[in-house]
């Protein structure tokens, strides 16, 4: 086997020019989801309109928060070249433990919480090493993870949803706070979404390590000549991943419930979200912002079809036709760029 | 590109040791692993005839799937939509059987024809639209399922006791499936092995650049994978119609085909990546997991806690081959 050498013929005098078109595919990716979610929102307001008031639109944002959150987090192993199934089954498995753990008892919500942070590590740590010391392609180390944590889930809770959560546990998901000037309404979950987004950004878009993410993803051969650390970068993106499906898992628990199948397909929607959101399978590229618009796409969607009237088990329909097409525009965009 | 090392690890040298191949070493594997678990749990009757054809009997629905899945592996795709193709292939025959013997057979031909024209759409998105396949098949599947689930209320059916021979019925002491389904991996055996086309597939998967060049209309090649991709899906939606001599929108969802056929398809040697592999690992794989199935039965151990277990043993029984690539793996 021979190691094959990445093409080095990149000189300084040409790479401003490609970091330019660079930043400017990577706003044409991020405006492709917003421009859809504004045609989308805008529909639903015509239809109704009182989804024009904030409170309408902040609701939306609260549901769509556990989404979006998982989204950035998939975002992570997208671009680096991988996918993470087992991020619905992880939300499954916070859910779950928590409600049998507190069993009602608030003094147990943080202990708790550590706790599902400490597992998600793990469960991020494993698929890490997996991918990269094993070398197992991530669509099957991830499955593999999935059905464990999810077998994991229904093991400990016997198939049917137990134990009860917490009042502090729920908050996250349920608490709005009321009377805020120009919004009205601010849901917490909102909030923890802008912060959480915010937190992906600056690691995705501002730091060295999501430059090294992009390098990978790009191209591993070529960033580890270059001396990126290739597995651990790869293995942190994973970790990223985990730690957000137990935040993902504790806004859903808040204000859905307990259920055993509360992240069923999630993990689906939110490689939809991102790629909507103009991020390249395989790695390289994608926004933290256009993960975000993506899951707020596929909401606003949601939303429109129930509005519609439409049978719920069109909505699935829908989402598969809008995946296809989000991607077919990517790969029109990307020949003709070429 | 080299993705992966070669599977024997291309040890060349003066110290070349005989080695299975890897169909015929998981063969083994999976029917020691289930002769020691009949012994260890004392159920001597599972190593009788009738034991054994029960093992085999729980490779069906899995096996025609994963036939049609190593097509579009090799090639270096993947599809997805198949488990909620199952679904829609069983809903439609028995929802056209409708109990009727003189249905059954254009009741077949009409749900196969379904299926081949999912694959159609699948090729050419995947070929010619040059979109990702992951997404597109799994675009496909939602699609189908969406249309299934919001259809079923008007497609309920069931097959008549004539189809369920399929499922039921036996031939010299064999399920009459179980030939079918080493018929039809025979036959995808000698496509692969013999043909220009099954060549074909393994420049494609190898090295699709290079195929090309090569003057090998590739988008086609992609395309015929996807149709025969399809196509095992339908022959497993048959199956299961004969079997619960009804379809339902779940089935094909409930079996999780779509991440068990490729899971089989990787475990029996195939490359992900594609180019490498075959019909006898494939059918390796189904037996490994047809066995690991019968034996947390016969060790009476819990529904969830198989399922843990699978997942690990997946990655496991994946890592034994891929441990020893050089270079990096996403």
């Amino acid at each position: 086997m021979t190691d094959t050498v990445s093409p080095t013929t990149a000189t300084t005098a040409d790479k401003a020019p490609i970091a330019r078109r660079n930043r400017l595919k990577r706003l044409a990716g991020f405006n492709v989801a917003l421009f859809v979610f504004a045609l989308l929102y805008g529909a639903i307001v015509l239809i109704q309109p009182n989804f024009a008031e904030p409170a309408a639109f902040m609701n939306l944002l609260r549901r769509a928060a556990p989404l979006a959150i998982l989204a950035c987090g998939q975002l992570f192993v997208v671009v680096s070249g991988g996918f993470d199934l087992s991020a619905g089954a992880l939300v499954t498995f916070t859910v779950v433990a928590a409600s049998l753990v507190i069993g009602g008892d608030p003094a147990l919500t943080w202990p708790v919480i550590a706790g599902l942070y400490a597992f998600g590590l793990c469960v991020g740590l494993l698929n890490g090493l997996a991918v990269t010391v094993l070398k197992v392609p991530s669509i099957i180390a991830t499955l593999g993870m999935m059905l464990s944590v999810g077998g994991l889930a229904m093991l400990w809770s016997g198939g049917a949803p137990r134990g009860e959560l917490s009042e502090t546990f729920r908050l996250f998901g349920r608490f709005v706070i009321r009377d805020v000037p120009l919004l009205g309404t601010l849901p917490l979950a909102a909030l923890v979404l802008l912060a959480l987004a915010l937190l992906a950004a600056w690691l995705l878009h501002g730091t060295m390590y999501g430059a090294r993410l992009f390098a990978v993803g790009d191209n591993p051969r070529a960033a580890e000549l270059a001396g990126v650390p290739v597995r651990a970068t790869r293995i942190a993106a994973f970790v990223v991943s985990a730690l957000s499906a137990v935040s993902a898992g504790i806004l859903l628990g808040g204000f859905a419930g307990v259920s055993v199948n509360a992240g069923d397909g999630l993990e689906l929607q939110a490689i939809a979200a991102c790629v909507i959101g103009g991020a390249r399978l395989l790695g390289g590229r994608g926004t933290v912002l256009g993960a975000v618009f993506g899951a707020l796409t596929l909401f606003a969607l949601f939303t429109l079809l129930n509005i519609l009237g439409l049978p719920q088990a069109l909505r699935e329909a829908v989402q598969g036709l809008i995946l296809i097409l989000a991607v077919a525009v990517t790969a029109v965009r990307e020949r003709r760029a070429r | 590109m080299t993705l992966a090392a070669p599977l024997p690890a291309g040890r060349t040298g003066r110290a070349r040791r005989p080695r299975l191949p890897v169909p015929a070493l998981l063969t083994l594997v999976s029917l020691l692993l289930y002769a020691g678990t009949a012994l260890w749990t004392g159920q001597a009757s599972a190593l009788s005839f009738e034991g054994i054809v029960g093992l085999l009997q729980r490779m069906i629905a899995l096996g025609f799937v994963a036939l049609g899945q190593t097509f579009t592996i090799l090639v270096g795709s993947i599809d997805l939509s198949v488990a909620n193709l199952v679904s829609l292939v069983a809903v439609l025959a028995s929802y056209l059987m409708a109990g009727d013997p003189a249905m059954i057979a254009p009741a077949v031909m009409a749900a196969l024809g379904v299926a081949l024209l999912v694959g159609l759409l699948n090729g050419l998105l995947v070929a010619r639209a040059g979109i990702n396949p992951l997404i597109a098949t799994l675009g496909t599947g939602l699609m189908l399922q969406g249309v299934l689930s919001a259809s079923y209320e008007h497609l309920r059916g069931s097959v008549p006791p004539a189809f369920q021979t399929l499922a039921y019925g036996s031939v010299a002491g064999l399920p009459v499936a179980l030939p079918a389904l080493l018929a039809v991996a025979f036959a995808a055996y000698a496509l692969l092995r013999f043909t220009r086309l099954g060549a074909h597939v393994y420049a494609v998967g190898g090295n699709a650049a290079g195929a090309r060049m090569a003057g090998i209309a590739t988008e086609r090649v992609t395309l015929f994978a996807h149709l025969a991709a399809s196509l095992g899906a339908g022959l497993t939606g048959l199956y299961l119609a004969a079997r619960l001599s009804s379809g339902t929108p779940w089935i094909g969802r409930d079996g999780a085909y779509d991440l068990e056929s490729i899971a089989v398809v990787v475990i029996g040697g195939t490359l992900l990546a594609g180019g490498r592999g075959g019909v006898w690992g494939t059918m390796a794989g189904v037996l490994f997991f047809a066995s690991l199935d019968a034996c947390f039965t016969m060790a009476g151990v819990d529904a969830f806690l198989k399922q843990v277990l699978r997942g690990a043993i997946v990655v496991a029984a994946v890592a034994v081959y891929t441990i020893r690539t050089k270079g990096h793996v996403a």
